[in-house]
């Protein structure tokens, strides 16, 4: 298998062919192939958050899957309690978390399922779906105002 | 041994993901909330074998892998075999002290759909499990053949419309029970044996550690509502968890040693299963007059079973 030397966040946005990946044909793939994850020793991976790591070419981080997003979730973090709700059921480890912080969301992965919404405890939420196209401000600008209970007659 | 700690949900979300994004599982899967989670609650070297489905399919698209810990596809129905098979060969390297790190803790972990559990990988898993080995395996159960489209499995439930199952003038859908896979792993006498829903993530959690750290084989069956062939919006998986264990058409317990059930999760108010079935396309035909019976039956095999469940947990046996 060729040597794909690419540096993790390097191809982020391409396609495959566009980033350079010169795949090889059915008919030149060896039965059975091994797709290393990270570049160099990767015994300690569970204690290095993800920007500390050495992501090699073929690991799926280095990938995106923006386009398949037609609304995307914004993130308030006015509002934000850190509950981590979203962190633990995103199916896409689109959850940026650290030190028990919610800090936003990645949008390299982010399919827009809108989970992380649903999932949100807050009044009113920190995460809303907005169109793909909305800017970051004129989103939060429109955040809506907290709820009130509906008084019981 | 290395267990993170999951006191509350905050402490849980210091762990670094092991499992990348950019995999191509549908938006708003549960399978991948399931792998994260089994990946998060342990801090020790994995070996993972997936069995084809869809979550092999969509985290090994050439040139791309989205797992950060050893994994390995083979066959439709052999991830029980070949996670055994690294086992025994860990076991022996182990003795003979030709290990590069021969104290570093291995656990090996086996994923499969509901089809490769149920149907065609259930031949090697029996006998897996029957071996001994020290392994967990975890059935994705999305109660049909989602990767090749929607295909009726031995998981989908009684009036589920699937692809080789549709309801129409003459059929309610599927009309054969659901097999009960956690019993039939329980008699095989393994040590720890569960049904567990991500909605419920602590006692999720806690059934994954507790499936690694005993030695032996262990089986988790796993609710993970598929958004495509249920036929919901991506954004209520959660929801359908939710309903799924509210209603308890996926009560979630655990059984120790084949004999002894613990009862996990007691909803407070229990819903009746029309809401459940309600929320998903493939169960629309059921509220038709015509098939009215269909739900009453799968009510009334609900309220058997949880009654079994609590039986079985009173008698301690």
């Amino acid at each position: 298998m060729q040597d794909l030397k690419l540096r993790a966040n390097d191809n982020r946005g391409l396609s495959q062919l566009e980033a350079g990946f010169d795949l090889l044909g059915w008919h030149e793939i060896t039965q059975g192939s091994i797709l290393h994850s990270f570049d160099g020793d990767a015994t300690n991976i569970v204690n290095l958050k993800a920007e500390e790591r050495t992501y090699s070419g073929y690991n799926s981080y280095t990938a995106t899957v923006a386009s398949w997003r037609v609304d995307k979730p914004v993130f308030n973090i006015d509002v934000c309690i850190d509950c981590q709700n979203c962190w633990v059921w995103c199916p896409d480890s689109s959850i940026i978390s650290r030190d028990k912080q919610m800090l936003g969301i990645d949008y390299d992965h982010c399919k827009g399922c809108g989970v992380c919404v649903e999932v949100c405890p807050t009044n009113p939420k920190s995460l809303l779906m907005f169109a793909e196209q909305r800017e970051l401000g004129e989103a939060l600008s429109q955040w809506p105002e907290k709820k009130k209970k509906e008084e019981k007659n | 041994m290395a267990i993170t700690s999951i006191k509350n949900l905050k402490e849980f979300s210091t762990n670094n993901d092991r499992f990348e994004g950019a995999h191509t599982l549908c938006p708003g899967c549960a399978h991948s909330m399931i792998v994260r989670e089994l990946m998060n609650c342990t801090d020790d070297n994995l070996v993972i074998s997936a069995n084809t489905g869809c979550l092999e399919v969509s985290t090994a698209v050439y040139p791309f892998t989205s797992w950060d810990t050893s994994w390995i596809h083979i066959g439709f129905e052999n991830a029980a075999t070949a996670v055994t098979g690294a086992e025994a060969m860990h076991k022996v390297r182990k003795r003979k002290g030709t290990l590069p790190d021969n104290d570093a803790p291995v656990k090996f972990v086996a994923f499969g759909g509901d089809g490769s559990t149920y149907d065609i990988g259930f031949q090697w898993l029996s006998g897996a499990m029957e071996r001994g080995h020290d392994f967990t395996y975890i059935c994705l159960d999305n109660e049909n053949y989602a990767n090749t489209g929607g295909q009726r499995s031995s998981a989908t439930p009684i009036g589920a419309t699937t692809s080789t199952a549709q309801a129409g003038s003459h059929s309610y859908g599927k009309k054969e029970k659901k097999k009960d896979i956690v019993a039939i792993m329980a008699a095989h006498g393994a040590p720890y044996v569960a049904q567990l829903a991500p909605n419920k993530w602590k006692s999720m959690a806690k059934g994954f550690q507790k499936a690694l750290e005993i030695e032996g084989p262990c089986f988790i069956n796993t609710v993970s509502p598929c958004t495509t062939e249920w036929r919901f919006d991506p954004k209520d998986t959660i929801l359908l968890t939710d309903l799924a264990t509210e209603s308890l058409m996926f009560p979630i317990y655990e059984i120790l040693d084949g004999h002894e059930l613990n009862i996990l999760y007691r909803p407070k108010n229990v819903l009746p299963v029309e809401d459940y079935l309600g929320a998903q396309g493939r169960y629309k035909h059921l509220f038709k007059p015509e098939n009215k019976h269909v739900i009453e039956q799968i009510q009334g095999d609900i309220d058997k079973n949880w009654e079994m469940l609590q039986r079985r947990e009173e008698a301690r046996i």
